[in-house]
């Protein structure tokens, strides 16, 4: 076969081609470049026909070791371009693989397109080999999915799949096409329309609200802004920093809101929530508007719901009506895409110095624990001073919008978002909603397919990289430059801090052995340095960052070390258990460990 | 509080599946689910009755519209619409408690569907404190099996009053293909 340049137009001429051919015309139609996936019989016909689109550079293929890596590598992809990313599987036990990386990408609404092989449609419903109902299996974990038994609807069903997974609120999609159908042949064209009429991604009308939201923010004496995940999905960010700073309004952020406000900010407030900063959930607690932006009240940021920013009227602009009120009930909802929302929300709100309030946050903050962590003196290497050095070295040599971060699931996570400085929405992928362990190296290897150009960190605990550590072998192959740190505490560290604070410090299953990981990475050929004083961070980071290819850290940390500030559960954002900290002679305040 | 619901639907594969999924992974107490054709071909109507306050009926009717398969969801207040449902009964009696079961039926405007020496099929249909009645009653003697098809619901027109209650606008909006 050859590839005429008009072939992927949407326009080109309906032609007779297999049913594996359609499911990769319709991906570089829809501008994909890179599948992440792991073959097997039911999907061989769609890897046989991907030979010719390898051959002529249109697609390629990165074999995982892992299914479940390869719906978080799409996940990675998808957050670093906000385009779909595409994973595919093999059926039964491949599919399965999948379900923790689609539920990833469902709660924290990022579109991906996950192609699965089933066995040919006359077996369906007989156990046959490597056969489970996978569109069964993830109709709870994603946004839509579909089982194509014919290659007539294949087409279309492509073309939805794409559609749905970027429109209005993104998620995950799943495509599970039989094996005979990937062998069947069909008539292909591309320039049909999407009808759905039960798909209204922007549903609303929203004007009518937008003056009674603008009323309320006019009003206020102590408003705050919320920023969520919306925000960086509607690219709203320039627009949000126009209003927050012709209004003067302080702005908390949500974990996936990081860096829609520049963290330099004189009004960013950073994040709030379980491991939010004191000031940021005392400004919740204290604001008389709570502005909520593109977000969805999750119970890590809210705390116990019912003692949340009781005094603030709330206005809630989102784009998922199913979000308003489901958790917090607001007294205006502005219910569409925030990219048409706030651009008309912006002339509609009055300059505003909010004196007196600004006023109040700074002596809170003030009085709070500096994270100039840098600046101390200290004897033991601790993750905080860690996340700061290799932030400081990165964007000493590139520029911080250079820089992607992804993290895995746990204190390193926390520390993560407490001690990198983001300046841009989007500078960090995290599993903010499902909370996956493993997530950190596949994402940060999605991402730096996705964008070469860019320098990417993935920072992982010890117990969340080795559930996905496999994947060294992926980036030797795809010769991928990430940089990986491991914070090794020598615990599943989350939860040995539970334990400690909620069990009496009986820690049952948390201490966690690890490999020599240096070892472990030559194994792979992958360069790697161990860390363990304060002093050797900074030139262990350089080394990483200027090795051209992959880089492994080991850090061996400090075991026992809490993330502080803490919002237990069931307790109210603002009865936190606060920083350790000491009070120096010449007045400064600085964490203790 | 009890509210009734219909949802209408594309008729696809699994469509009853992911619409049952959600109202179950969601956490609604659905008290009863009736799934019929709707006027409109290849479009399936789902009628149910949803525990819980307010809110919960609004969680329930936006997260049902998200579901890419449903087209419409209208949720009603009691007073608007009618509402009926249909039952089968078998009893067992003998002839010489025929005569009573008979005149119960009549009184209930029931039907007898099948009779034999030994039981009696009987047919009713109505509002459900009607068929609950009847079938109270019924256990006096032995009932054998029962089939109840659980309440549909539209509402009435404004015109044509089909009784004496008043007419009111269905509850809230009717969400016409929205969602994400
Ligand atoms: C797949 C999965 N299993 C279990 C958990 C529960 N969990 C949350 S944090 C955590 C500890 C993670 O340990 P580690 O990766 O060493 O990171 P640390 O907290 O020590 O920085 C665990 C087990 C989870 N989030 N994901
Ligand atoms: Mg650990």
């Amino acid at each position: 076969m050859h590839f005429p340049p008009d072939h992927f137009r949407t326009t080109a001429p309906p032609r007779r081609i297999t049913g594996s051919e359609m499911i990769w015309d319709a991906c570089v139609t829809e501008g994909v470049s890179i599948l992440f996936g792991h073959p097997g019989g039911a999907i061989l016909p769609a890897y046989d026909a991907l030979a010719i689109y390898e051959a002529e550079g249109l697609l390629h293929h990165v074999l995982v070791r892992h299914e479940q890596c390869a719906a978080h590598m799409a996940d990675g992809y998808a957050r670093a371009t906000g385009e779909v990313g595409v994973c595919v599987a093999t059926s039964g036990p491949g599919a399965t693989n999948l379900v923790t990386g689609i539920a990833t990408a469902q709660m924290d609404s990022v579109p991906i397109v996950c192609i699965t092989g089933q066995v040919p449609s006359p077996l369906l419903g007989t156990d046959a080999f490597q056969e489970a109902d996978i569109v069964g299996v993830t109709q709870p974990v994603c946004k839509h999915n579909y089982l194509v038994t014919d290659v007539a609807d294949l087409p279309m069903v492509m073309k939805e799949a794409f559609y749905i997974a970027r429109k209005g609120r993104p998620g995950p999609v799943l495509v599970d096409v039989c094996k005979d159908v990937q062998i069947a042949e069909g008539e292909f064209r591309y320039d049909m329309e999407v009808k759905l009429p039960g798909f209204n991604p922007y549903p609303a009308a929203w004007q009518d609200a937008l003056a009674d939201a603008a009323d309320l923010i006019n009003a206020a004496e102590a408003p705050l802004i919320m920023a969520g995940h919306g925000i960086h999905l509607a690219g709203m960010s320039d627009v949000l920093l126009r209003i927050v700073e012709k209004a003067e309004i302080p702005v908390v952020t949500t974990l996936l809101g990081t860096g829609n406000i520049t963290e330099t900010h004189p009004l960013s407030l950073g994040m709030g929530g379980m491991h939010g900063e004191a000031y940021a959930n005392e400004a919740v607690q204290a604001c008389d508007v709570l502005i909520a932006l593109g977000m969805r009240f999750d119970d890590r940021i809210t705390g116990r719901l019912d003692r949340f920013a009781k005094q603030a009227s709330v206005v809630h602009f989102e784009l998922d009506k199913a979000e308003v009120g489901k958790n917090v009930q607001p007294d205006v909802a502005v219910v569409g895409d925030l990219a048409e929302t706030l651009p008309a929300l912006e002339p509609l709100v009055h300059p505003n110095t909010h004196t007196e309030w600004l006023a109040s946050l700074t002596d809170r903050k003030l009085s709070s624990a500096s994270k100039d962590i840098l600046t101390f003196e200290l004897d033991e290497l601790v993750p905080p001073f860690i996340m700061r050095q290799i932030w400081s070295e990165t964007t000493n040599l590139r520029d911080p919008g250079d820089v992607l971060v992804a993290t895995d699931v746990g204190q390193h996570q926390m520390w993560e978002s407490q001690y990198f400085v983001h300046e841009r929405a989007g500078q960090l992928l995290t599993s903010g909603g499902l909370g996956t362990m493993g997530y950190g190296v596949p994402a940060a290897m999605g991402a730096q397919m996705a964008r070469p150009d860019k320098l990417v960190w993935a920072i992982v605990g010890d117990g969340g990289f080795q559930m996905t550590m496999q994947e060294l072998a992926t980036i030797q192959q795809e010769k991928l430059p990430v940089k990986i740190a491991i914070i090794n505490n020598g615990f599943l560290g989350m939860v040995r801090q539970w334990q400690q604070f909620f069990h009496d410090k009986r820690y049952v299953g948390t201490p966690v052995l690890s490999p020599d990981y240096v070892m472990l990475a030559a194994a792979y050929g992958i360069p790697a340095s161990k860390v363990e004083e304060p002093g050797q961070v900074a030139e262990a980071v350089r080394a990483a960052n200027t090795t051209d290819g992959p880089y492994l850290i080991d850090f061996q940390v400090k075991e026992e070390v809490n993330v502080y500030p803490m919002v237990a559960p069931g307790a109210a954002v603002d009865e936190l258990i606060r920083r350790p900290h000491i009070v120096q002679d010449h007045g400064g305040v600085v964490p203790a460990f | 509080m009890k509210h009734i619901l219909a949802a209408w639907m594309r008729d696809r594969p699994g469509v009853l599946n992911r619409v049952t999924g959600l109202l179950s992974r969601r956490n609604f107490n659905i008290d009863s689910l009736q799934v019929s054709a709707s006027e409109e071909t290849g479009i399936s109507r789902m009628t149910f009755e949803v525990n819980g306050d307010d809110r919960t009926l609004e969680q329930v009717r936006s997260q049902l519209i998200k579901l890419v398969d449903v087209t419409r969801v209208e949720s009603f207040v009691q007073e608007a619409i009618v509402k009926r449902e249909l039952a089968l009964v078998r009893v067992a009696v003998g002839p010489e408690e025929r005569r009573q079961v008979l005149d119960l039926i009549q009184v209930f405007r029931a039907t007898v569907e099948d009779i034999s020496r030994t039981d009696m099929l009987i047919q009713i249909v109505g509002r459900q404190e009607k068929i609950d009645s009847l079938i109270g009653l019924l256990r006096d003697y032995h009932l054998l099996e029962m089939v109840r098809t659980g309440p549909v619901a539209i509402v009435r027109s404004a015109v044509a009053n089909v009784e004496s209650e008043p007419v009111l606008e269905p509850a809230g909006d009717t969400w016409q293909g929205g969602g994400v």
